[in-house]
């Protein structure tokens, strides 16, 4: 099945919500939209599932309109945030119950699929548990199992993970990966975690405010984000700015530090630029060819295996993303260092001048030193 | 302030409690500095909220005693014993002006108005306070309410602690790292023992200098953020600190190594005298599985399973024998599903385990 979403727009009493949208989607493809609160993920969704019509606009199933074609008659499911179950019925039954619907009495072949996506999904022990017994995790299981064995075209997950935890969230990631993949159905995933997007590897919708602003491979966006705002909401922790100058030979940053110009950039006219930086591209060891920058630390954020260093170059925040525990005194001074190479160019009106080139490396070969073995 | 001690403390909820399964908090012996900042973490379940209630005088603990300050207060209730509170939700008059509801807790203890005033604008400079001061708290945003409510927490100079029951739940994510560092520097300027409890560990690793990793009842680990990281005494430690947390492999000793499988990880002659016979657990965390030949070093043969790009890095999750592992590499390396990778392991993070504890 094909979506196509043609100049689709919403507008709920005076405000507006999604404004033009424009967006196709094949068979098989996994696509995450990507976007703070309100920026109508779910108003799109809703759209898509036939919960809502739209303002304006049309919305194709492979080429047949369906923008007026109520949910009950559409090939469609969905995961909440919320972990919406059947309370009464037990954790087997819950699995079980889009089979039922759909007409499938050979109770073999029914069991089969139950047990089969149970297994899948963590949940062979707790089938004759009712969902109050379960823990969140497992009650947001259960709703996912439910939800893929109905035999729908297009599957829509609204920030189903939000409401568990870190740990509970890591290991259900990966398990949705592997049930997502094959199939010729759409899953279509709304999250507001960049993470997210990265992880489940598919297709991403960058949006903001009800409007599209990128849409392409989540590592191609990434990778090359074509502005300013869709690198800062496509990267976490956010990507580093800083506004600057490209003079003949150099860059020269506002803070004041000044460092030759990179290659990528020597066809890039002179003027004022803003330039990029992932947090994962500072770090605290100096480096032959690196830049350094004084810093002023802010707070040294741990999170088990990294360590995220707020900081303050000049007026400007700046963000460090370090392997392992560091600690920082809130007030000290540090100096962190990076590759002029690993800079972005966004130009004045933000839109992106120039992306670091990707090198692919082998297995066991070292990016300029930049390695150690532990 | 006081420094704290929790001597032989368990919890039953069922009278005569005998085996282990009986008790919902198991017995602990714990000492907490005057002025240090700790954090319970663990997931739901865990018994840090028992724990916690335990200190505030909630419930008594059915065995131990608890010690402010070599004073025995485990039968004295929440008041007398002089502990402030923050809790998930903001607790807060909104009648009142902000600067109001900062001096309630003193004004209800009878401290006069001048130095009620000298605190109050105290705490409210450093918790950004200053300009609210004369505003109703009503119609303020959540976080500049859990703000009031922590200042309301730390504005009584006479209390033995403050405790924090997930404070930061109802902030928004972006305005989180904020809070966090106002919490640090609440710590260092007024020098107060602080209690945080969480199921995060960045909010745990971040605010604590001493974090107590809770699981199933038990306190399993208490240490420094670095000390987690790198020693984790117990399997679920590892497991629960850190994203993703430790590979854990089943394996055996075999001589002068340990095996996973048939796969042959070389170990000194002193770690091998001092674990175990039988079934133990290789712990090593994803960051220190090496992709890079050191030369001198027997290779493992992994074969890639999955590969998660995640930006600034990817995780590589692959099929070692029998069992998984995952390695975290930077975002260039050109691996794909099906291929197969040699890896090293460097001595210095392999961690053996028995029974889920640390054995060498």
């Amino acid at each position: 099945m094909s979506l196509v979403l043609e100049n689709i727009s919403r507008v709920a009493g005076t405000e507006q919500i999604l404004h033009g949208l424009n967006l196709t989607v094949e068979s098989g493809t996994l696509l995450t939209l990507l976007g703070p609160i309100r920026a109508g993920k779910t108003s799109l969704m809703r759209l898509m599932a036939g919960l809502d019509t739209p303002s304006t606009g049309r919305i194709l199933q492979d080429s047949a309109d369906v923008t007026r074609v109520d949910v009950r008659k559409r090939s469609v499911s969905m995961v909440y945030q919320q972990f919406i179950n059947y309370p009464n019925f037990t954790v087997y039954k819950n699995i079980a119950s889009p089979l039922v619907v759909a007409g499938q009495h050979d109770k073999k072949q029914r069991d089969k699929l139950v047990r089969d996506m149970a297994e899948r999904l963590g949940l062979t022990p707790y089938l004759q548990r009712l969902p109050a017994e379960l823990s969140g995790g497992q009650q947001q299981r259960c709703a996912l199992a439910r939800a893929m064995l109905k035999d729908s075209r297009l599957l829509l997950l609204d920030e189903p993970l939000v409401n568990l935890d870190y740990k509970l969230r890591e290991d259900l990631r990966a398990e949705m990966k592997a049930l997502f993949r094959g199939g010729d159905r759409i899953v279509v995933y709304a999250t507001t975690e960049p993470q997210e997007a990265l992880m489940l590897g598919g297709r991403v919708c960058v949006m903001r405010e009800g409007r599209v602003l990128q849409e392409g491979l989540a590592l191609d966006v990434y990778r090359a984000p074509l502005d300013l705002e869709t690198a800062r909401l496509i990267s976490d922790p956010p990507m580093n700015f800083f506004p600057g100058m490209i003079e003949a030979s150099l860059l020269r940053l506002d803070g004041g530090a000044e460092l030759p110009r990179p290659a990528e950039f020597s066809d890039l006219p002179a003027g004022r630029y803003t330039f990029g930086l992932h947090s994962a591209h500072l770090t605290l060891r100096p480096g032959s060819g690196l830049c350094a920058l004084p810093v002023l630390i802010d707070l040294a954020e741990i999170n088990g295996s990294e360590t995220l260093l707020h900081g303050q170059y000049g007026a400007l925040p700046v963000l460090l993303q370090a392997e392992g525990v560091h600690n920082a005194a809130i007030g000290s001074s540090a100096m962190f260092h990076f590759d002029p190479d690993r800079l972005y160019a966004f130009g004045a009106s933000g839109s992106l001048a120039r992306a670091p080139r990707f090198h692919v490396l082998q297995p066991g070969e070292a990016r300029h030193g930049t390695h150690s073995a532990t | 302030m006081a420094r704290i001690r929790l001597h032989d403390i368990a919890h039953s909820y069922i009278p005569n409690p005998v085996k282990p399964a009986d008790f919902a908090l198991q017995q602990l012996d714990l000492t907490w500095d005057d002025g240090g900042a700790y954090a319970l973490l663990g997931p739901s379940g865990s018994g840090k909220s028992t724990l916690l209630n335990i200190l505030s005088g909630l419930v008594r603990p059915s065995h131990g005693r608890l010690l402010f300050d070599d004073v025995d207060v485990t039968d004295t209730d929440t008041r007398s014993r002089n502990i402030a509170q923050v809790f998930q939700f903001p607790v807060i008059y909104d009648t009142m002006t902000v600067y109001e509801n900062l001096a309630f807790p003193l004004r209800n203890r009878g401290v006069g108005a001048s130095a009620t005033r000298k605190r109050v604008d105290q705490v409210a400079a450093i918790l950004d306070l200053t300009g609210d001061l004369k505003n109703r708290a009503s119609g303020l945003t959540a976080d500049t309410k859990q703000r009031i409510s922590m200042g309301r927490g730390l504005v009584r100079t006479d209390v033995a602690a403050i405790l924090f029951d997930e404070p930061l739940t109802v902030i928004d994510p972006a305005l989180k790292w904020q809070l966090r560092r106002k919490l640090k520097q609440i710590h260092h300027e007024l020098e107060v023992t602080l209690i945080y409890v969480t199921h995060d560990q960045t909010e745990a690793l971040t605010f604590a200098d001493r974090v107590v990793v809770m699981d199933r009842g038990a306190v399993l680990q208490q240490g420094t953020p670095q000390e987690l990281f790198e020693n984790p005494q117990h399997v679920f430690v590892g497991h629960f600190i850190g994203s993703p947390g430790m590979n854990l492999m089943p394996c055996k000793m075999d001589g002068s190594a340990a095996m996973i499988g048939t796969q042959r990880v070389a170990l000194p002659p002193e770690r091998i005298a001092g674990s175990r016979a039988g079934e133990m657990t290789l712990g090593i965390r994803p960051e220190f599985v090496s992709l890079f030949d050191p030369g001198d070093a027997a290779l493992l043969h992994v074969s890639v399973e999955e590969v998660e790009p995640l930006g600034g890095h990817q995780l590589i999750h692959a099929r070692l024998d029998e069992t998984r592992i995952s390695i975290k590499a930077e975002p260039e390396i050109g691996v794909a599903p099906g291929v197969r990778l040699a890896v090293w392991l460097p001595q210095a993070h392999i961690k053996l385990y028995s029974d889920g504890r640390l054995v060498v």
